[in-house]
């Protein structure tokens, strides 16, 4: 399968994940963007040698994974995009701090070796923590979460309808991608002599499709704003998860 | 070029956030004053676009290895910058949630590294006062060039900065620097070189898609612009042409003076016909195109340029009364 293709079968497979009717995805949304922030934000706060620190804060993620009943193999295929930047940069630790800490039987253990595994464990868990909010909350309901903190209504929005559109025009380009490697094989990419034409007539039908929507959505009342139905209040089982967690945040975080 | 959540320190994100977060007010709201409704789902679909194209790859001659689209410059090219940052930001916040491309916390970082120096420095450094006295392909192309290379570099620096402000890596700065500008170089260059044969695709498709065009500029109805020209063109046909009007008779008086030797109709001097010319003369300023009992030549150019005015007033004040009913009834 190409880069398009996986990318299509990726939003679908999230999709699919976040319209499962589990305990979790009905807690508000709001509560689970907020939790995701904090967590990112206090595990990110660690010290670069603080392991046990940031091992303790595994049981976020460990915990939304069973609750959640998501598999973690599919979220381990996240990591390909993330651990190479992280690894670029936490690989020369070991070679700048060679300060031995300690020794693993005879195996000197140095501080550059347990920032790099520090480093990479923030890593890992950066991206199980956005996997586990999208898999349990739909782009719509994130951007309502986040039309509650305020953030104005045109970016949302937007964000909305990129997201809507990102998979007709992602099928467009496949089919476009498709039939130009049918036409040139054993070719990789696309020749430079075809890069305005292939991608420009994308452009020029994503601009028709963009005037198109434009009408439709005149033609169903859109004045420039879109308008939710009903707003839909915090529970308390909602106050109760998110006050659980943010006490045990700040346990981790005070005795870490 | 997307920075993970790992590389930053909660400080330096808050920090971007903000700056980023300021640099989108500021874009929502000159967004808002446009207050063109159609420029959101365009926004939208553009972001889509983005991310599909995003997705292609680009054979570069002579290597194995492929490019890809510049995403930044690309909209501020289309959108103008306000709506271009905005939509790298929908972006931007799809590729982090569905691809962990970039993280969460990061998302402030990414969006100045990515999002701002393409939109703006690209637009107000490159783009617009390369395209300020008209377009051609060598200035799409170079503006292409220029504006990805050097928005690149600087979100490549940023990275470097930010990552050292975060402290998490031992790497020296100089050699983080060094490690990233260069590959950043030959990225920009090769993004550079997609984006303009995009562009130039579109310049010669629909110019009018891009912005600082000539064709977009000229679409624009200024109206005390057009009144001007109107006013002006009143005065001179009305004032000085009328001057050099031809003295042979008009198609229909031709005509008449064919049948009946005469360009005007003789009457009897009885009933309504004479009643109507005798109201005619008493009430008409400037008969026959002059003054009354008057042969001076300033009559005919007064005749013209007060006609004028009276035939430009009539048709405002149309225009203007068809726009109060059409509103009212609307």
């Amino acid at each position: 399968m190409n880069k398009l293709g996986n990318a299509l079968y990726e939003i679908h497979h999230m999709d699919m994940l976040a319209a499962k009717d589990q305990w979790v995805n009905r807690l508000h949304p709001l509560v689970k963007l907020v939790l995701t922030i904090v967590f990112l934000t206090v595990t990110m706060s660690f010290q670069k040698y603080d392991l046990t620190g940031l091992l303790r804060m595994g049981i976020y993620p460990i915990v939304l994974f069973i609750v959640g009943e998501i598999s973690f193999c599919d979220s381990i295929r996240r990591l390909r995009i993330v651990l190479p930047l992280v690894c670029f940069v936490g690989l020369f630790n070991p070679i700048f701090d060679r300060q031995v800490i300690g020794y693993i039987g005879t195996v000197p253990l140095t501080a550059g070796m347990l920032s790099m595994v520090t480093l990479m464990i923030k890593g890992i868990y950066s991206v199980l923590a956005a996997y586990l909010l999208i898999a349990t909350t739909s782009i719509e309901k994130i951007c309502y979460a986040l039309r509650l903190l305020h953030i104005p209504a045109i970016l949302v929005t937007q964000v909305l309808l990129t997201y809507r559109y990102v998979t007709v025009l992602l099928e467009e380009a496949n089919r476009m991608t498709q039939a130009y490697s049918l036409r040139a094989p054993n070719q990789k990419g696309v020749h430079f002599k075809v890069w305005g034409t292939l991608a420009g007539q994308l452009l020029l039908r994503s601009m028709d499709r963009a005037n198109e929507v434009y009408e439709s959505m005149t033609l169903r009342g859109y004045r420039g704003e879109f308008y939710y139905t009903a707003k839909e209040p915090c529970k308390a089982k909602d106050w109760l998860y998110l006050g659980v967690w943010l006490a045990l945040f700040a346990v981790l975080k005070v005795t870490g | 070029m997307h920075m993970a959540d790992a590389l930053v320190a909660p400080a330096v994100a808050a920090t971007m956030y903000v700056c980023s977060g300021g640099v989108a007010g500021f874009s929502v709201k000159k967004v808002r004053l446009e207050s063109d409704p159609k420029k959101i789902p365009v926004m939208g679909v553009m972001g889509a676009f983005v991310f599909a194209a995003q997705m292609i790859n680009f054979t570069i001659p002579g290597t194995g290895s492929s490019g890809h689209l510049c995403g930044g410059m690309m909209l501020t090219a289309l959108l103008g910058p306000y709506a271009a940052f905005l939509t790298m930001i929908g972006v931007l916040l799809i590729q982090c949630l569905l691809f962990a491309d970039g993280g969460l916390l990061a998302l402030g970082c990414n969006i100045w590294n990515m999002a701002f120096y393409g939109c703006f420095l690209g637009y107000f450094l490159f783009w617009r006062p390369m395209m300020k006295k008209g377009m051609s392909r060598g200035k799409i192309v170079g503006a292409s060039i220029l504006g990805c290379v050097v928005t690149l570099q600087l979100g490549a620096f940023s990275v470097a900065l930010e990552t050292l402000a975060s402290g998490i890596t031992d790497l020296p700065f100089s050699v983080f620097v060094a490690t990233m500008q260069p590959i950043h170089l030959v990225i920009g260059l090769v993004e550079g070189l997609i984006t303009a044969a995009v562009l130039l695709f579109v310049y010669e498709a629909r110019p009018e898609m891009l912005s600082c065009s000539e064709e977009r500029a000229k679409s624009r109805f200024s109206f005390k612009k057009t009144i001007a020209i109107l006013g002006i063109a009143a005065l001179v046909i009305g004032g000085a042409v009328s001057l050099a009007a031809s003295s042979n008779p008009d198609g229909l008086e031709w005509s008449m003076e064919r049948l009946t030797g005469s360009t005007e109709l003789e009457n009897d001097g009885t009933g309504a016909h004479a009643a109507a010319e005798e109201i005619q003369e008493k009430t008409a300023l400037l008969p026959d195109y002059g003054f009354k009992n008057s042969d001076s030549t300033f009559g005919t150019s007064f005749s013209g340029i007060a006609g004028s005015a009276v035939v430009l007033i009539v048709c405002v004040g149309a225009c203007y009364a068809f726009r109060f009913f059409k509103k009212k009834k609307s």
